[in-house]
């Protein structure tokens, strides 16, 4: 019998091989945190629409309408700022490719409009090329509305306050301006890999 | 999401004004609505603390901790009186 403690590890939450798919800093959570600003909005679907304005030729989507959409089921890894990060989620939503369509929007910035008043600000570059949806199911399910249902942002690549919940308006710009948590000093850009969590990271 | 109440803050906002705030009342800058700082709604699940109005429900205050310093946002205040 040893008298050697194997000393205190912690418990391991191997989750098919976490090796190289958590950020710095950030720790695995299997719950799924509910974080927001403000309270939780419950849009019914016949009063809900989804818009593409500024420099893009405008267009409104009727919940009918954008669940015609064609829609794709996306797995992602999901890492917030507040540090957990949450393996293999499973999505159902509308790639941003097809909301913004194909034309080149190199240089230009999207700003997000939520229902609540939230707001965030992300490249265009970052939304498109198969790397952005309107996300409407989780995990086989209606989105729920804690979550951002009926519809959220998910933009698995960066931190988790650029996948705006419970999204209805995406402007267009040629200018970046800061969104909400962006203007209290949070990082522009927000990659987890570079633990870009504030300004100046 | 349920909202907390501004009893929540008693401690961030002691650090913030070296004062006992609950029993202060904050005037919103929105709607002018006076509340006591106690009734105010706070959201502390966030990458920051959101206080809002409890009669309009718009911001009234946020606070974001960074790097050992807490960021204060009063923007959404007309006056508090203590």
């Amino acid at each position: 019998m040893s008298s050697v403690s194997r000393g205190f590890r912690g418990r391991r939450r191997d989750v098919g091989g976490e090796e190289g798919r958590v950020p710095p800093g950030q720790y695995v959570t299997q719950d799924f945190p509910v974080l927001s600003a403000g309270p939780t909005p419950h849009t019914p679907h016949d009063q809900w629409s989804f818009s593409v304005e500024g420099a893009i030729t405008p267009r409104t989507w009727t919940w009918e309408e954008f669940r015609s959409l064609p829609s794709e089921t996306v797995t992602a890894d999901i890492h917030c700022v507040t540090r957990w990060s949450k393996l293999d989620t499973v999505w159902e939503g509308v790639s941003l490719d097809t909301l913004l369509g194909q034309a080149d929007r190199g240089g230009m910035f999207v700003m997000a409009h939520c229902d609540g008043g939230y707001t965030t600000n992300l490249p265009a570059q970052d939304v498109l090329g198969g790397q952005a949806w309107v996300a409407f199911g989780y995990g086989g399910q209606p989105l729920p509305p804690e979550h951002g249902g009926p519809a959220r942002l998910l933009v698995p690549h960066l931190y988790f306050w650029k996948s705006a919940k419970w999204v209805r308006r995406l402007l267009l710009l040629d200018h970046d301006m800061p969104g909400f948590w962006e203007t209290y000093g949070y990082h522009n850009y927000g990659d987890p890999w570079r633990e870009q969590r504030y300004s100046g990271d | 999401m349920d909202a907390l109440d501004g009893n929540a803050i008693a401690g961030l906002l002691h650090n913030v004004f070296s004062s006992e705030m609950t029993t202060a009342t904050g005037t919103c800058a929105t709607c002018g609505s006076a509340s006591v700082v106690g009734e105010l709604m706070v959201y502390l699940q966030a990458p920051g603390t959101v206080v809002r109005c409890p009669v309009c429900g718009n911001i009234m205050m946020v606070f974001v901790r960074r790097k050992g310093m807490t960021c204060v946002d009063l923007t959404g205040l007309a006056h508090m009186a203590a």
